[in-house]
């Protein structure tokens, strides 16, 4: 087998002692769970949770022609972003293929933080470095190794945060500057889980002593195992399973991230696919029966394939299989059976609404 | 979940599975170190009496929230009874792997198999 030097978060050892099983995950050692992935995301659901996510890279962009830059890469329309604002966008390629999906801050005018996924953050600063040598007033730089991230959700998330912080936390989709327990942090309203709370970016080093602050107020540290059945549960997408770069953002049910007026990388293509309808859909499903879905199952309609699981797991707070699946179109509508191939075996599944918890039928 | 185990009666397989032999019928299971790695066991998939297994291919599937594995004949024979309670609470393969955690019995083709099998100080040594 490969022998690749795994990078470690600054939270390393705290993982150690917290009882973390770890996993190499995007180059990095990373905790999947702690005390179980199910007791971790009933912690989210119904209390609070600290995930760290420094394994996350940041781009940050600078200069007068900040926006402009960023406006012709991001799918969304960044001048909406006020300073201090938050934005969800696609980075897409001329066909249209979705390169990443990530989140931009609007730190101060002229100055943007981006977000990446771990396992993208080398492709797309590549992608901002190239595509940045067109504007004269953007300074592009790699920002990954300023910050450690980690990620307070669930509904005791903000108290848990305020009680250790200098002033109010900032509201859903924006981002301040606070100071916590004497140490300097961007806290943005953002996070993964459907649940309200706070990730924070903090210099490295900071990571271990916000890490004890949360966890003397009881926050439940919580593992990448359960962060995946938070974000299926609410059908949050997770690049390399439900996107990638052959598949489009109009397909993946993303088109409210995309302002093809904006004249983005890939507009055309993307107008174009929306003028059309798309090949294929991004459906939330429930299985009806026994049985889990994985990414890669056939879906199928009268044993015909019709489509295919890009994400798959047991729903903690539904107790049954749920996913997500790209499906032919006539297909899409919630209600419709389907049928799902699992390693050989039909499970009965039927096309549900986002997102897949709140149930509306049992928790309505 | 309990602590880590591993009987001193049992023969083991490097597959992380156990078998208690009682004549010429086994029971099978996976071990303490199977179910660890796992993690908490929501789906048990069971294969049906009168199946036939063979040492070292799969006959079940268990699946944790994260992921689905095969677990591992370590005997060859004939399922004669399954232990259907797992279907309601595969949590059990967790709580009680060498107990109420067991998965099947098999009749024994081959006994002369078990020659081939761990005792608990090599699959020990095996983990380590």
């Amino acid at each position: 087998m490969e022998q690749t030097l795994l990078k470690r978060t600054p939270l390393f050892e705290r993982h150690q002692a917290a009882g973390a099983k770890l996993v190499p995950f995007a180059g990095w050692e990373m905790p999947v769970q702690y005390e179980g992935i199910r007791p971790e995301h009933t912690a989210v659901r119904t209390d609070a949770g600290v995930f760290d996510v420094s394994h996350m890279g940041e781009i940050e962009t600078r200069g007068e022609q900040a926006l402009e830059f960023l406006q012709r890469i991001l799918s969304n329309d960044v001048a909406k972003i006020p300073v201090g604002g938050a934005q969800y966008a696609l980075l897409t390629a001329p066909d249209g293929g979705v390169i990443d999906d990530l989140f931009t801050y609007r730190l101060e005018p002229d100055r943007y933080l981006t977000v990446t996924n771990a396992s993208n953050h080398e492709k797309d600063l590549a992608w901002f470095l190239e595509q940045a040598r067109a504007f004269d007033g953007v300074v592009v730089r790699d920002a990954a190794a300023d910050y450690a991230m980690l990620a307070v959700q669930g509904p005791r998330a903000r108290e848990a945060v305020q009680a250790f912080a200098d002033q109010p936390l900032p509201d859903r989709m924006t981002i301040a500057s606070r100071v916590l327990a004497g140490r300097e942090a961007l806290v943005a309203g953002t996070g993964y889980t459907g649940e309200d709370g706070v990730e924070l970016l903090v210099a490295p080093d900071d990571a271990p002593a916000i890490w004890d602050e949360l966890l003397k107020r009881s926050v439940t540290p919580v593992g990448l195992g359960a962060r995946d059945t938070l974000r299926t549960e609410v059908c949050f997408h997770l690049y390399g399973n439900d996107l990638m770069e052959d598949r489009d953002p109009i397909a993946a049910g993303l088109g409210w991230a995309v302002k093809e007026d904006t004249g983005f990388i890939g507009s055309d293509v993307i107008a174009q696919i929306r003028a059309d309808g798309p090949a294929e859909k991004l459906v939330p499903f429930k299985l009806t029966d026994k049985g889990i879905a994985r990414q890669g199952n056939a879906i199928l309609i009268e044993g015909e394939e019709v489509g295919v699981v890009t994400s798959g797991t047991l729903s903690p707070s539904l107790d049954v299989g749920i996913g997500l699946g790209y499906v032919r179109p006539e297909f899409a509508t919630p209600g419709t059976a389907l049928e799902i191939d699992v390693r050989g075996k039909v499970r009965p599944a039927v096309v549900a609404t986002k997102p897949l918890y709140p149930d509306e039928e049992t928790d309505g | 979940m309990a602590d880590a185990s591993y009987p001193e009666d049992l023969l083991y397989h490097p597959e992380h599975d156990w078998a208690k032999i009682d004549g010429d019928v086994a029971t099978f299971g996976v071990t303490w170190f199977a179910q660890d790695a796992l993690g908490e066991v929501v789906y048990f998939d069971p294969p049906e009496v009168g199946t036939t297994v063979t040492k070292d291919e799969p006959y079940a599937e268990v699946e944790s929230v994260k992921a689905v594995s095969d677990v591992f004949a370590p005997l060859s024979g004939e399922i004669i009874e399954v232990n259907t309670a797992l279907g309601d609470s595969p949590e059990t393969i967790n709580s009680d792997p060498y107990g109420e955690g067991w998965m099947v019995k098999v009749k024994l083709s081959d006994v002369s198999e078990t020659d081939q099998l761990l005792d608990q100080a090599t699959y020990l040594e095996s983990l380590s």
